[in-house]
């Protein structure tokens, strides 16, 4: 399928020339759609809504046939997404289609992040198809396209208005992904009810900024139909897989005790609308739009958020190359930045470090300086008294050998005198 | 509490429907839109003057692309090879066709033809790398398709093989764009001549490897039938003319010779309506599915690998194909952030290593000094102690002594009195 948007160039200075005869490029569009049959078709819906509202009955009832899924419970403590693919031929056509539901949505308490589940699964497909492209060796051609084709929003039939819960996700939605609004369970409002209910919505979308889906016009063969529906917005839907009979005829229908009511009555409720608009007529435009719009949007914002821009300072074109390698150099160039810088912090620390046990040495040395002198100090006071201690003694001991040498003397003299006493006592007698 | 959300592409399952749903109509809704975008087409034939090019042009599309006001290439002499496009819009059942011719003046005409393909392979390079910009532009609106998506290479139908030049130029163009050899002006060949020309030029296709476009095969039987013929007859002998001559009663494009008409469009005459019904009925599509596809995504990743892959040696570029330029940054960043984490612990780890042995060396010799003070003031106290126990004795000595001496003192002192008193009685006898 052609992806490339192209350009009507009967205004740009082409000219037109007159063909002679039947050359046979008619059949272009049949050779395009030829090697679309055969390439198979693709598909995604969203079912956005609170617990409860027949999301996966209207899908049945959409598609004929039964999907996978549980009802679930409103015990749900957060909003969860539940992708389901599958595989659906009608004629020669093949078809990939994947239904999401919103498991969980609106049964919290606290319903402010509700939202963010379901805009980060829409992202998370952008995403992965944005990574695709940019990819060095890539397969466009077959990539399983899981981007969000349409969004159905099940609005709780209160007869009254929207919910604030709806206005707050409608809202985060409305640029990402093509909105489809319906009235689910419309089988409990009456047609009186219906209409002012109907026109209550479209007025509280439009004043709050809401843009939903609306059906091309701009294609003469589908242009009528499309603005009639466009006017019936939002749908007023009932599903149902059962069958009742009515007339020989069996028909999907809900029945109650004062009536039936056929899903497929126009009169009943707009679930044929919405099959025709939704399949019939334009799911290829609502693939298309996603794909022009929301996705491009998408990758805009998520390019130049990674600094890409289509111009330099100076208004010139860049080329893809030079973008590349301008971001690969910037790119190398924080990277060695970094290393650097790294580097200079370590060099720092070890300076300080050095620095700081360099001091400490100096410390540890000067205190030692100092106890070395205190004891230089202390040695030579023990010196001196050690010097005065001598220095008594000697004078003791002179002292004393004087002392004795004149007691010898003295005892010298006196034994002297003793004999002589000796000796006169002997002569004496 | 938000969970993530589950992202899709699990286990597709086939469905039966039970019933109409509608997406049947997909293809018609495919085929409006195809329609009503229009469609481009560019086309390029290569071959020596004289070969008939224009006059197929012509014949093929039925117009006179190059008339009066628009004097065609090989009206005027050129010395080098040009690329000269001319851009016409032709519209056909409701169908809008932007047709590009390529014309390639000059080509093989001179003495000395080294290189006289380049310009074509500029040309060609320079369209790829336009679409590269457009779809890579943050910003993107529309992106025409300026991209070759075929090229007729004009053989002259010598009848024995193919030039050199012929071989070269195929080699060289083949993996850029697809190639359809034609035997010009067969109308010089008789049907044997024709044939052997055929299986010779298919033969040194073959030896020389050239991949020249080849007819995909369908899942329709029939088609295949078909393609089987048309592959039979390749390369195509193609004859064109701008007259139209009476045959019979009816008007066809012919050549008149005075031994007859060689009609254009008689396929027992040659093979120009097979040429025209591949080329533009049946075809046209497919050669632009495989330039975008194939050539297109070879000349892209060739490209992109060039700008990521500067220095890198190639056992690693395998894997780093599969990514886009971005994410490869991106990887490698991580691998940086890595790389530098462990060098950071590294050089942490060596700090504080050296850190703690330059404190532990501190720690040693202050405590080698603390030892040595301790050393040093015991061996004073000690010293001190031995100089008091020193004093002590000596005092102590000091003291008998004293004492002594005053005993001795005394004694004298008495001693000297008694013999005082011993001298007076002595005397007295």
């Amino acid at each position: 399928m052609a992806s490339t948007e192209i350009a009507r160039q009967a205004g740009e200075g082409v000219r037109g020339v007159p063909l002679a005869g039947h050359v046979g490029f008619d059949s272009m569009p049949d050779q395009l759609v030829n090697k679309s049959v055969n390439r198979g078709f693709c598909f995604n819906i969203l079912c956005v809504g609170e617990t409860g509202l027949g999301k996966s009955t209207l899908m049945d009832t959409l598609f004929n046939t039964k999907f996978e899924g549980e009802p679930t419970q409103h015990n749900q403590p957060g909003v969860t997404l539940k992708s389901y693919t599958y595989e659906l031929q009608e004629s020669n056509v093949r078809l990939k289609l994947t239904v999401v539901n919103t498991v969980g949505f609106g049964d919290q308490i606290n319903k402010e992040d509700s939202y963010k589940s379901i805009v980060e699964f829409i992202d998370a497909q952008f995403e992965a198809y944005l990574q695709e492209e940019l990819k060095i060796k890539r397969t466009l051609h077959s990539y399983h396209d899981t981007r969000i084709h349409a969004c159905l929003y099940f609005i709780a039939p209160t007869g009254h208005s929207l919910k604030s819960l709806d206005l707050v996700t409608m809202k985060k939605l409305d640029s990402k992904v093509n909105i489809i609004p319906i009235i689910a369970k419309s089988d409990a409002i009456s047609k009186s009810e219906l209409a002012k209910f109907k026109i209550k919505i479209t007025s509280e979308l439009v004043s709050n900024g809401v843009q939903i889906y609306q059906f091309p016009t701009d294609d003469e063969s589908v242009a009528e139909i499309n603005s009639t529906m466009n006017s019936h917005l939002p749908f007023a839907v009932v599903g149902s897989t059962e069958e009742v009979k009515i007339g020989n005829k069996m028909v999907k229908a809900r029945q109650y005790p004062w009536g039936t009511v056929q899903v497929e009555n126009e009169n009943h409720c707009d679930f044929v609308k919405l099959r025709e608009m939704l399949i019939r007529v334009n799911m290829e435009d609502l693939r298309e739009q996603t794909h022009t719009r929301h996705y491009e949007l998408y990758r805009r914002c998520k390019l130049e958020e990674m600094g890409f821009k289509d111009t330099d300072p100076d208004s010139k074109p860049f080329s893809l190359q030079e973008t590349y390698e301008a971001k690969r150099n910037e790119f190398m160039g924080e990277l060695q930045k970094k290393e650097e810088e790294m580097r200079q912090m370590f060099v720092q620390r070890v300076k300080e470090k050095e620095a700081e046990l360099k001091e400490a040495e100096k410390e540890l040395h000067e205190k030692f300086d100092r106890l070395k002198k205190l004891h230089q100090d202390e040695k030579k006071k023990l010196e001196e008294k050690k010097k005065s201690l001598d220095d008594e003694v000697n004078i003791f001991k002179q002292k004393k050998t004087a002392a004795e040498l004149l007691l010898n003397q003295a005892q010298q003299a006196g034994g002297s005198t003793t004999l002589k006493r000796d000796k006169e006592r002997k002569n004496f007698f | 509490m938000i969970e993530r959300p589950e992202t899709a592409v699990p286990s597709i399952a086939q469905r039966n429907l039970e019933g109409y749903v509608g997406f049947a109509n997909l293809p018609n809704q495919v085929y409006r839109k195809s329609v009503k975008r229009g469609f481009e087409f560019t086309l390029m034939v290569v071959g020596e003057s004289g070969l008939g090019k224009s006059t197929l042009i012509n014949s093929l599309f039925l117009t006179d692309l190059y008339s009066k006001d628009y004097p065609g290439p090989s009206q005027r002499i050129k010395k080098t090879v040009q690329v000269e496009q001319s851009k016409v819009l032709i519209k056909e059942g409701g169908v809008q066709l932007t047709l590009t011719i390529v014309d390639t003046p000059g080509f093989g005409d001179a003495v000395d033809n080294s290189n006289c393909w380049q310009p074509v392979i500029n040309y060609i390079d320079s369209k790829c790398e336009d679409f590269l910009n457009a779809e890579s532009r943050v910003n993107r609106r529309s992106m025409p398709d300026n991209r070759v998506h075929c090229c007729l290479y004009f053989i002259a139908p010598s009848g024995h093989g193919l030039k050199p030049l012929d071989i070269e130029f195929m080699k060289r163009l083949h993996d850029k764009v697809n190639v359809i050899p034609l035997i010009a002006k067969a109308d010089t060949l008789t049907p044997e001549e024709c044939q052997l020309f055929k299986k010779q030029i298919m033969k040194e296709i073959q030896e020389h490897k050239i991949k020249i476009y080849e007819f995909p095969d369908t899942e329709d039987d029939e088609d295949n039938k078909l393609i089987r013929k048309i592959k039979e007859k390749m390369p195509l002998a193609v004859v064109g003319s701008n007259v139209v001559v009476e045959v019979n009663g009816k008007k066809v494009r012919g050549r008149q010779y005075p031994w007859g008409v060689a009609e254009v469009e008689n396929g027992e005459h040659c093979d120009f309506t097979v040429l025209r019904n591949m080329l533009i009925r049946t075809h046209m599509q497919d050669l632009k599915d495989v330039t975008n596809n194939v050539h297109y995504e070879n000349y892209r990743s060739k490209k992109l690998a060039a700008v990521t892959c500067n220095g890198v040696d190639t056992s690693k570029t395998k894997g780093q194909l599969t990514k886009s330029p971005l994410a490869q940054m991106e990887e490698e960043r991580r691998e940086h952030v890595m790389k530098m984490k462990k060098m950071e612990a590294e050089m942490e780890q060596v700090f504080e290593m050296k850190v703690k042995e330059k404190k532990q060396k501190l720690k040693d010799s202050e405590a080698e000094l603390e030892r040595r003070h301790e050393q040093m003031k015991r061996n004073l106290e000690a010293q001190y102690k031995e100089l008091e126990e020193k004093r002590r004795v000596f005092e102590e000595e000091k003291a008998n002594w004293e004492a002594q001496q005053r005993i001795l003192e005394q004694q004298k002192l008495d001693a000297s009195k008694t013999m005082e008193k011993n001298k007076k009685k002595g005397k007295i006898f």
